[in-house]
C-alpha cells in the first residue's frame, strides 16, 4: 500500500525543552525547525470545523500588553483560546502600571492568581527576559523595545519554507525600517540560522553597516538589493519609535526605497512579498502589489496563529522530563 | 547491556495482519462504511496494510486516515511536549465505523486521546481498535478488538515495532533493560 504521500510522516524527532521563548538569538536551527514542524500541524487544526483542542486546558495564560499592540494580540489571544487556555488581558492604558506599579510587582501578582504562561509586550528591550527571572510562569516575548519579535521572525520563516520548500540558499531581502525594528532582528537570527543569505536595505540612517556583523549583506541601492531575491520583506517606516531627522521626508523614502510596480518588474518572477504588517499604503509598499498575487502578506496572519499555538504547546511542555510515555 | 528478544518476525507479523483484517471484516457485515485510522507514528504504516488486505477480501478500496493525538495528551506539561505529526482525514467520520490502529497498546491513553480528537471530526457510528501488540498495563477501562499477539511485558521493558521502513526487516523486537 505504498504511494500514499499524503499520509506519509516525515518529521523529525523533537528535541525541544526549553520554558520560555525569550528571543530567537538563542535557538538553535532545529529548534526552530521544530516549532515550524509544530506549527504546520496546528495550521490544519484552523481548517478544521471543529478548531479548537484541549492541548491546555486548565492552563492560565495572561497578555501582559504594556505597549499597544492589536494584531498580536489578537493572534496571541486567539491563539490561546484554540488551546482551550483561560486568559486574562492586560493593557497598559487600563491597569495599575499607569498607578506607578513596577513590572515586577504587576507580574508578581498576576503570577499570585496562578498564571502557567505570560505573554509580554513591553517598549523596553529585555522586558521579557528579567520577567523570566523573576516569575515561575513561562514567559513568552511578545515584542520588546526594538529588540526581538520572535514570533514573527518564526511565522515568516515558516511563510517562506511552505511557499519556497526551503530557507536554506535562499536570497531574503529586508527592505525599510532596520535599526528601529525588532522584527528585523528576528527576521536576520532566524532566516540565517536557517541558511538564508539576508540583505538589507534602506536609508543609511536606518541600516547601519553594524548589521554586517549580523552576518547579513548591507546595501543602500533598492534595486540592488532586490534584483536577485527570492523573497523581499517589506518593514514599516516606524513614526513613532523615530526621531524626525532620519530621513527627510516621507515623499523622498517612497521615491528612494518604495516597492513600486516598475520596481517590482525588475526582480525575479517569482519573487515573494513579505510584511509584517500594518502596511501604509503608498509609503513603503505600492497599494497595487500589496494584494496582487505574489503577496503573502494575509497569509502571513493566518500562519501567525499557527505558529502561536505551536510555540505555545512546546513551552507548555518545556518543564518536563524528556522521555517520552508510551501508550 | 539491554537485551533484544524478536518477538515477531515479518512472516507472523503477515499473518497476524490478514488474521486481524479478516476478522475486520467478519465484525463488519456492511463493508461500504469501514474506514481505517492510523495513530502516528507506528500504526499509520499498519492502517496502510490493512486497508490493502481489506481491499483483497472486499474487492473495494479502504479509506485510510491518519489521527495524531498529541494535542489531546492527557499529560502535556508533565513532560516535553510530544512531537506533532500531521492528522489526515480524508473523508467524513460520521456514521462511519472507524477502525483505529496502533502499534502497541500499553497504558490505554493513547487510545483515549484517539477517541477525543477523532470526536472533532463527527460521531462515528462505531470505534474499533486494533493494535500489533498488547503488551498490558492498561490504565484506563480500554481494550482491543482486533489483536495481533498478546505479549506479557514488565513495565520497565519497550517494545519496538518496525514495519514498512525502508532498509529494515519487519520486526516486533522486544528490549530488556
Amino acid at each position: 500500500m505504498e504511494g500514499k504521500p499524503i499520509l506519509q510522516c516525515s518529521i523529525s524527532r523533537m528535541t525541544w525543552n526549553r520554558k520560555h521563548l525569550l528571543d530567537i538569538e538563542s535557538l538553535g536551527p532545529e529548534d526552530i525547525v521544530t516549532v515550524l514542524d509544530t506549527a504546520r500541524a496546528f495550521k490544519a487544526v484552523g481548517e478544521r470545523a471543529i478548531k479548537k483542542v484541549p492541548a491546555l486546558r486548565g492552563k492560565t495564560v495572561v497578555n501582559l500588553f504594556v505597549e499597544p499592540s492589536t494584531r498580536t494580540r489578537i493572534s496571541f489571544e486567539l491563539a490561546e483560546q484554540r488551546l482551550s487556555a483561560d486568559i486574562i488581558n492586560f493593557t497598559a492604558e487600563a491597569s495599575s502600571l499607569k498607578k506607578g506599579e513596577t513590572l515586577k510587582d504587576t507580574a508578581r501578582n498576576l503570577e499570585a492568581l496562578n498564571a502557567d504562561f505570560i505573554v509580554i509586550r513591553h517598549s523596553a528591550s529585555g522586558a521579557p527576559h528579567f520577567l523570566s527571572r523573576v516569575l515561575n510562569a513561562s514567559v513568552i516575548n511578545a515584542g520588546d523595545g526594538a529588540h526581538e519579535h520572535p514570533t514573527q521572525a518564526l511565522l515568516d520563516a515558516f511563510t517562506i519554507r511552505e511557499k519556497k520548500g526551503r530557507i536554506e540558499g535562499l536570497n531574503v531581502t529586508i527592505l525599510g525600517d532596520i535599526l528601529y525594528s525588532r522584527v528585523a532582528r528576528s527576521d536576520i537570527w532566524a532566516l540565517t540560522k536557517m541558511g538564508a543569505k539576508v540583505t538589507l536595505c534602506g536609508p543609511a540612517t536606518l541600516v547601519p553597516r553594524t548589521f554586517e556583523k549580523m552576518g547579513c549583506r548591507v546595501t543602500h541601492n533598492v534595486e540592488e538589493a532586490i534584483r536577485d531575491a527570492d523573497i523581499i520583506n517589506l518593514l514599516r517606516i516606524q513614526h513613532e519609535r523615530q526621531r524626525k531627522t532620519m530621513f527627510p521626508s516621507i515623499g523622498e523614502y517612497t521615491t528612494l526605497f518604495g516597492l513600486t510596480k516598475a520596481r517590482l518588474a525588475k526582480t525575479k518572477p517569482d519573487a515573494l512579498i513579505m510584511h509584517p504588517g500594518p502596511i501604509n499604503r503608498g509609503v513603503e509598499i505600492d497599494s497595487e502589489i500589496a494584494d496582487c498575487g505574489r503577496s503573502l502578506i494575509l497569509e502571513q496572519v493566518t500562519n501567525g496563529l499557527a505558529v502561536r499555538m505551536a510555540v505555545l504547546f512546546l513551552v507548555n511542555g518545556g518543564k518536563g522530563p524528556q522521555e517520552i510515555a508510551a501508550g | 547491556m539491554p537485551e533484544s528478544i524478536i518477538l515477531l518476525d515479518a512472516q507472523t507479523i503477515r499473518r497476524a495482519l490478514t488474521r486481524i483484517a479478516h476478522e475486520i471484516a467478519e465484525r463488519n457485515e456492511t463493508d461500504q462504511d469501514v474506514v481505517l485510522m492510523g495513530i502516528p507514528e507506528g500504526g499509520v504504516p499498519l492502517a496502510q496494510r490493512l486497508s490493502g488486505l481489506l481491499q483483497e477480501i472486499w474487492g473495494h478500496p479502504v479509506p485510510v486516515g491518519t489521527l495524531d493525538v498529541s494535542m489531546h495528551r492527557d499529560d502535556l506539561g508533565q513532560r516535553a511536549a510530544p512531537t506533532v505529526h500531521p492528522t489526515v482525514v480524508p473523508f467524513d467520520v460520521t456514521g462511519k465505523t472507524v477502525v483505529l490502529v496502533d502499534d502497541v497498546l500499553f497504558s490505554g491513553r493513547t487510545t483515549r486521546a484517539a477517541m477525543d480528537a477523532l470526536n472533532d471530526f463527527g460521531r462515528p457510528r462505531k470505534i474499533q481498535l486494533a493494535v500489533l501488540v498488547d503488551r498490558g498495563h492498561r490504565e484506563l477501562p480500554i481494550k482491543a478488538d482486533f489483536v495481533g499477539k498478546n505479549v506479557p511485558t514488565s513495565p520497565a521493558e519497550k517494545v519496538h515495532v518496525r514495519v514498512s521502513q525502508p532498509g529494515t526487516q519487519d520486526e516486533v523486537v522486544l528490549e530488556r533493560k
